[in-house]
């Protein structure tokens, strides 16, 4: 019985212990995290609308779309996050449309898990850059091998297809959910 | 025991991590972040810290609370507070390193699981004394970290051509990229630890 207390005390207060550290530390860091996490986004919103100067957040059917504005305080398009499953994990990224949303912008990979050398390179400028004034009416498609013909096309990576076509899949489906519910 | 008898002692205590029964190479202990993270030199320099610190700091806490727990729920007493430790790093990369935390990923909060930390809490800081508990787990903590370091930098130099960023083999450089894999882990580390036994047999002869 007595042994019984003493393991019930002495675990007892190491939780209590660990749990009041846990919360201290807890509150130092979440506010740096938290702004970790905006800047990211901050800086991928600036990185798609080089012009842009503020932006202000909404969620839409479960999107976070972001009207960004340029120095004149004029709209220039929208910025919105978008994920889905890639190859071997979520695929998250930010995209930015037109105010009439008809040509994507430009694109942003924020994480993703594809495999390093293959399907790791859609994060590279080199095919991030295809999306730049990529018409997205009526969907964005992708060609292998040749070089794009069309205007709504982008060349998929060598090699790394499932990916390449994961990225091209999300955008569609995260602009098809977005599309007419803004005003 | 005098003060010279346990500064030798401790200096066993100490090296035995880095070499003899290196955490890595000898007892083959901890191989998940091992062959996960080492696509890098800077992953694994900051896997090896951030199990560096958890080692330690939980080494000095079990040691010196070691005659207050109860040996049945010591291993519930461990776990608490290594995991308190663990959260303590991931909160702190999180803050502080952003882009080092999001590419080690769950591998940070793995540390919880990982049986280098538990098996020196129960082999080693449980039954000994805190300087003793400190320089055991700084020697194991600095030998995985090491043994993380070289394995990212053989890793990094040939499947992306620079270590630690720096770039050694130039622009016209073929990445293998199997390197960066998961087969490129293992080839490595096995090629390592056979080096490893091949130098001490060496010695020993």
């Amino acid at each position: 019985m007595r042994n019984a207390i003493k393991m019930i005390s002495v675990l007892t207060i190491v939780g209590l212990i660990s749990g009041a550290a846990l919360v201290l530390v807890y509150s130092y860091a979440n506010p740096l995290i938290e702004k970790n996490k905006k800047n990211e986004m901050k800086k991928a919103i600036f990185r798609i609308f080089p012009d842009g100067k503020s932006y202000t957040g909404e969620t839409v059917d479960e999107v976070d779309v972001f009207r960004v504005k340029n120095a004149e305080d004029t709209f220039i398009g929208y910025a919105f996050l978008a994920e889905g499953n890639g190859y071997q994990g979520v695929i998250e990224m930010m995209a930015g449309i037109s105010p009439d949303m008809e040509t994507v912008v430009g694109l942003e990979i924020l994480d993703s898990q594809e495999t390093p050398g293959l399907g790791g390179e859609i994060a590279t400028d080199k095919f991030t850059s295809q999306f730049k004034a990529l018409k997205a009416a009526p969907e964005i498609a992708y060609v292998k091998n040749v070089k794009p013909a069309r205007p709504n096309e982008i060349q998929a990576i060598t090699g790394a297809t499932i990916s390449s076509r994961a990225v091209v899949t999300i955008l569609n489906e995260t602009i098809k959910k977005i599309k007419g519910k803004l005003k | 025991m005098t003060d010279g008898k346990n500064c030798a002692a401790c200096g066993k205590e100490f090296c035995k991590g880095l070499w003899r029964e290196n955490p890595i190479l000898v007892q083959v202990l901890g191989m998940c972040p091992t062959l996960a993270v080492t696509t890098k030199a800077l992953f694994g320099f900051s896997m090896g810290m951030a199990t560096l610190f958890v080692l330690v700091s939980s080494s000095l806490v079990i040691s010196s609370i070691r005659k207050l727990i109860p040996p049945q729920v010591r291993i519930a007493t461990f776990t608490v507070i290594i995991a308190t430790f663990v959260t303590c790093a991931d909160y702190f990369l999180k803050a502080n390193f952003y882009t080092i935390s999001k590419e080690l990923g769950p591998y940070v909060p793995l540390i919880v699981v990982n049986c280098i930390i538990l098996g020196r809490q129960e082999a080693f800081a449980y039954k000994n004394n805190v300087l003793e508990s400190l320089t055991d787990a700084v020697g194991m903590g600095l030998g995985f970290s090491i043994v993380l370091v070289i394995l990212g930098s053989i890793r990094e130099l040939l499947g992306f051509g620079t270590i630690f960023y720096y770039e050694i083999f130039g622009k016209g450089f073929e990445r293998w990229v199997i390197m960066a894999l998961p087969a490129g882990a293992f080839i490595t580390l096995g090629f390592l630890v056979g080096f490893f036994n091949w130098i001490n047999k060496r010695v020993k002869a």
